[in-house]
Formats: C-alpha cells, structure tokens, sequence
C-alpha cells in the first residue's frame, strides 16, 4: 500500500513536471497609434500582424498559450506610460511590442528596463534606442534613422547626387533623421547646402520648396513623415521641382504614403525599406493572410506590421527556449543567443546591443504605367546587406556593446 | 538686385529681393485658404452666434465628397467644386435642424462644445473607414502645368487659388453687406422678433445660412485636395489657425475675415523665409498681440 502511494505520489509529480515543463502562458501587448497619423503605418494592422504569429507559433508548439492585448498610446508619452506600467503591473503583460513615435518608445524602454519585462520596437524610428539609450530589456526589430539615412543617402550620392538640402521635422526625430543622413552625404563625399527646420504638421510646403528651389541642391532630402513628407511632395511635383533636375529623397517613406500621394506625384522617389510585400511569395501569401485577418482588401502592410509579426514569432521561440517569460532580460539574452529566421525577414541576428539587423532595400516609386496592379509600388534598386545596413556596433555608444 | 535681411539676433537670415516676391506670393495664396475658411466661420458667428468648431471637418469632408464623386461617379474636378459644397452643405442644414437650432438662446460654449464633439465623431469615422493616411487626388488636366514670372513659377492651380478664392469672398461680401437678401440676413440676427412680424421666415433663412456657411468650407476642401494630403486629420489641423484669424479680423466681421485671412496668410509666407520655425506660431502671437490691444479684433465692432 505504501508503496503503491508513493507509486502514485511519483507519477503524480511526473505528471505535473511534465506539464509544467511544457505549459508556458505568455502575455503580449501591442502599443501603437490606433487612430491617428501613425495608424496606417502600426495601428490596428500591427496588432493584426501580431495575431497571425501567435496562430501559426501556437499551431506549431501547442503547449504554448498566448494571450494578446492592444492599446492606443495616442503618441503621447505620459498615455504610454501609464497603459505600459499598467500593463506590466496589473495585467503581468511579458512583451510590449511597436510603439511608433520614438518619444513613446523612450519611456516604454526605460519602464521595460526597470520593471525586468521585454520590448520589441518596430515602429519607432530613433536609432538613439539601441545608441546611448540602449538598455538589456530592449529589441530594435525593423528599422531605424541610421538605416534610412545610410541606404538613401549613400545610394544617391554615389549616383551623383552629392549636394543636399534638408527639410526637417522641427523635433527629436527630425533631427535625428537629418543628423544621421548629413553624416551618411558628408562620409561618401558630398555636401550639405542647406536646411530649413519647419513646424510639425505644416500643411503648406511652397514656402519652404521655394528656398530648396534656390538652393540649386540636387537632391532635397526629407527629413519629416506622414503628412508633411506627403505635403512636401505634393507641392514640390506641383511647382516643377522634379521637373527642374532636383530630386526628392524620402528618408522615411511607407507604402502607405506611397499610396496617398498616388504614382503620379510619387514616380521616381527613392527610398529604403527594410519590408515590401511584393517582394517575394513569401511576402505576397502573407500579404493575403494579413488583408483577410485585418478585413481590409484594399490594403497593404508595412515594414512596421510586418517587423511585428516577425518580432513577436522570435521572442515566443526565445521564450520556449528560455520555459519562461518571465525574466524579461533572460529572454532577450536568449533572443540574441539564437539566430532569428521567420518567412518576412529570413535568416538575421540580434546584436548586443538589442540592434536586429537584416538586408534592407533601395526601392524607387513606378511610374504610372508601369504599375500592374493595386500595390504595385517599387521598383528593387538595390539590396544593401546586412552587415552594411545597420550603424556599426561600436558607434553606436551603447554601454551593452562595450561589455 | 539687394539683399533683405532680418536681424542679427533673430537668426540673420537673407534673400535676394527678387525671391521675396515670390513668398509674399505664396503667402497670399496660402492666405486664400485661410480667407475662405474664415469667412465660413464669420458668416455663421455674425448671423447665427454660433461658433462652428465643425467647420474644419467640414472642410476635410469637402475634400473626401469630391475624393468620392470621382472614385465612385466619376465626376470631376469642376463637378466637385460644384457638388461638394451642396452636398456637404446639405449635411449641415440637416445638422442645424438637428442640434444646433435648440443652441441659440444659450451661452456660445454651448454651441462651440456640440460642434467640437461633432466634429471628433465626423473625424472619427472618418478615420475608421479611410484609415489616416491620406487620399490621392490628382490635379485637373488644364491646371497643371505653370507660368514663369521671371521671380518665380507660378503654378497655374495656385493661380487658380487666388482667383476662385477672391471671387467667392468678395462675392459673399457683396450679398450680406449690399443686396436685399444680405440686409434681411443682417437684420435677423438684430431682432428676429421683428423680421419674422414683417413675413420674413426666420429660423428657414437661419438653416440656409449655417448650410452655406458649411458649403464655404467645403469648398475650400476642394480646392485644398489637389494640392494638399486629403486625410481625416488636415481639417483639425488648420482650423486652429483659421480660428486665430477670425480672432484678430474680429469675430463676425465679413471684410475682417477676408481682410486678415490674406494678410496673415502674407505673415506667415514672411515668416517662413526668415524663421522657419516660428511659422506655425506667429499667428498666435499677432493674435495676442491684437487682444490685448484691439479686444474686439480689428474689424470688429465693440459690443
């Protein structure tokens, strides 16, 4: 009888250590403008994005449960803030993931850092992030300024596009944008006329075109996104910019952008992505996926959508690795131990310093006519590898490279 | 040729007189916007005291009504700019019958609060079925293109701009402040006690004029759409400015409306030359700088 008890007692403890072993419960958040400017570019199409990689991980290894929260930080740090501590503290949230707008994703990082939880950045741009404010919480998944800068500003000076004038975003990320790319011109060669610092949100452009006008700058570089990139170019196509041998260099430019100005105003941008859906099968089969999941034929995802997607499929594998979330720095140790490979960004690393680096692309806007169908946006200029595309680990002033 | 400078301490920044030309052109047509959009919101506060905060979401539905007069009936450019107003003007007559005809006897807050809110949900469901990127809206055939005035190139629709513009506000002015019509409209407002007493239907005059005043800013939609991104949010962001520019103009005065809405326009088209970043701000400061001096703003007539 005893020892048919401890028989039991024995098999009972098996069960449950095989069980425990296997059942890992894991909490997800995705943070990112649902309802402003950024919301084509993250917004609900990221949170779509995320709940394609939790079914096919949880297809593959069922053992894991995934639950999945979303919210608006309505780029405003201080809603970000109190969403995020909310989240970690009350919901036991492991894994925030987006946060388009660097100011946001500033106070995410260092709440992530001090509460011992991950984040995953896809939206934001700041390169600052994995730079002097890089912390071991923190993951840089799709891109970044030092990434647009490098691949826009080195392909075009090296194709004669060697004097440059700035219209910058009067704010942090405009700066960066124009700080990186000046850097970017200036190291392969070329010069910087001239730049103009405009508010956010400008709605009229003619002002500041006519001073690039005057400039007599090859190239005019925009430093600024969303609606004032698409205002810049908009008037710039109308006051014959293009026209007069200037260029356009949209340093942050999404397909969503893209399709607001339409290709006629947009034909011959040149720009950096580090995602186009119409890439490859791949890319195009989970295209539909995401169109069906998120209801929206008509569109298309982005780098952003898609850098979540690949994100948060990584961190559940570093996740299962570890048998556990709940060590947030642990399992981004072992995000960067195991070498990242997911259908949208294929094989890459994560470097000590929380930088993911993958190939990106130079991609230019079609013309019209030569446009087949809805979506078809870019024309592949140039692949730059990994290993070039990304700030060096070592300028980055980042205390975790050093160690 | 000389050089016009600002001073040391503001920045010191220069440009030939020549390209100056150019800018206080600009500025006039970026004030051309601002004129049209202010005239709107000073009809509606001098004849019906009430202050239309939806009036920049009726400007954006302007723009997405000939968005979707094209993409759906194929109408053009020249159909919009006819269809828009009447049809947006329309939404605001039925708005006028709905909610803000109870509003008239109650302190302004209370009509600024309605459409404030209204505006939010008009913007919000916006947003929702477009998404906040933004529409293309291509430029008709016989506006593209442009002329070269020696100092500058001038693009025809920008041209354009300033004619239509100028046209519609001065041709407002005419019917509230010289015509029949314009003196019953003015004469309601004073003491609709009386107007009613000679036959005159009051509140029906009252509709119409909130719906032309909400066609106004949706023709200036249209005209902003080829030009500018055709989003939920383009209205939110201009209507403060316009607002600050019936402010100085003085709240309800048609000629102030029209009068400052070039000339800030102007300002503004300067300041971006000299300081850049001070642009979306200067406004406000003349706006300041009017109330403490001026309360009733410059056109305005004191209560």
């Amino acid at each position: 009888m005893k020892r048919l008890m401890s028989l039991a007692a024995f098999s009972a403890m098996l069960m449950c250590g095989t069980a425990q072993a296997q059942q890992v419960t894991v909490k997800i958040g995705v943070m990112s403008d649902m309802s402003s400017l950024y919301a084509d570019i993250g917004g609900p199409g990221s949170t779509a994005a995320a709940k394609l990689a939790i079914a096919d991980f949880t297809k593959a290894n069922p053992n894991v449960k995934v639950d999945l929260l979303s919210a608006d930080h309505q780029n405003k740090a201080d809603v970000g803030s109190s969403v995020v501590n909310q989240w970690f503290d009350v919901e036991k949230v492991d894994l925030v993931i987006d946060v388009p707008n660097s100011g946001v994703a500033f106070a995410v990082s260092e709440i992530a850092r001090s509460k011992n939880k991950t984040f995953i950045v896809s939206g934001a741009a700041a390169s600052d992030l994995t730079g002097g404010k890089c912390n071991a919480n923190t993951v840089h998944w799709t891109y970044d300024t030092w990434m647009l800068a490098n691949g826009t500003g080195k392909a075009l000076v090296k194709t004669g596009g060697d004097t440059w004038f700035f219209l910058t975003a009067d704010y942090a990320f405009g700066h960066a944008l124009d700080r990186d790319t000046s850097a970017a011109v200036e190291a392969n060669g070329g010069k910087v006329v001239g730049r103009v610092r405009h508010p956010l949100n400008t709605n009229d452009f003619s002002s500041f075109l006519l001073q690039a006008q005057a400039s007599k700058a090859k190239i005019i570089g925009l430093a600024n996104a969303g609606g004032d990139t698409i205002n810049s170019i908009k008037a710039g196509a109308e006051f014959g910019i293009v026209k007069g041998g200037q260029k356009f260099a949209g340093l942050l430019v999404f397909a969503s952008d893209v399709n607001a100005l339409g290709l006629n105003t947009a034909q011959g941008l040149t720009l950096t992505e580090s995602w186009y859906w119409d890439l490859n099968d791949t890319n195009r089969a989970w295209t539909k996926r995401w169109q069906a999941e998120r209801a929206a034929a008509g569109k298309f995802p982005t780098m952003v959508q898609a850098g979540v997607y690949a994100g948060v499929t990584h961190y559940l594998k570093a996740v299962v690795a570890e048998k556990s979330a709940a060590d947030g720095k642990a399992v981004v140790e072992r995000m960067k131990s195991i070498p990242t490979d997911d259908p949208l960004f294929g094989k890459g690393t994560i470097r000590a310093d929380g930088r993911k680096v993958h190939d990106v692309f130079l991609l230019e806007v079609k013309k019209p006519a030569e446009s087949k169908y809805p979506g078809d946006f870019y024309h592949l200029r140039a692949t730059i590898p990994a290993a070039e595309a990304f700030r060096p680990l070592k300028d980055g002033n980042c205390p975790l490279a050093k160690s | 040729m000389f050089e016009l400078c600002i001073p040391e301490f503001l920045g010191g920044r220069c440009i030939p007189s020549m390209a100056l030309f150019s800018q206080l052109l600009i500025g006039l047509i970026n004030g051309s916007f601002y004129a049209l959009l202010s005239l709107g919101l000073a009809v509606i506060f001098g004849m019906l005291n009430i202050i239309n905060f939806s009036h920049g979401a009726q400007y954006m539905m302007g723009a997405f009504v000939a968005y979707l007069l094209l993409q759906h009936l194929g109408l053009n450019y020249w159909m919009a700019l006819i269809f828009a107003p009447i049809i947006v003007g329309a939404i605001g007559v039925a708005m006028e019958r709905l909610f803000l005809q109870w509003l008239y006897k109650l302190d302004h807050l209370y009509g600024l609060l309605l459409t404030f809110g209204v505006a939010l949900i008009i913007e919000g469901m916006f947003r929702n079925q477009f998404g906040s990127s933004g529409l293309p809206y291509q430029m008709p055939e016989a506006l593209t293109g442009g002329q070269n005035l020696g100092f500058m190139f001038l693009p025809n629709y920008r041209a354009w701009v300033i004619v239509a513009s100028l046209t519609v506000c001065l041709g407002t002015w005419f019917i509230i402040e010289r015509t029949k019509l314009g003196s019953y409209l003015r004469a309601a407002t004073e003491n609709p006690a009386l107007v009613s007493a000679f036959g005159v239907n009051v509140p029906r005059m009252i509709t119409l004029t909130y719906g032309f005043g909400v066609a106004l800013a949706a023709f200036a939609g249209v005209m902003a759409a080829p030009i500018y991104n055709v989003s939920p949010q383009m209205g939110a962001e201009l209507i403060i400015v316009v607002f600050a520019v019936v402010v100085i103009g003085g709240m309800g005065s048609i000629m102030g409306a029209i009068v400052t809405g070039f000339g800030l326009g102007v300002i503004e088209g300067l300041t971006k030359v000299f300081l850049p970043e001070w642009s979306n701000t200067v406004i406000f400061i003349i706006m300041a700088i009017v109330l403490l001096v001026r309360p009733a703003g410059l056109f305005g007539r004191r209560t």
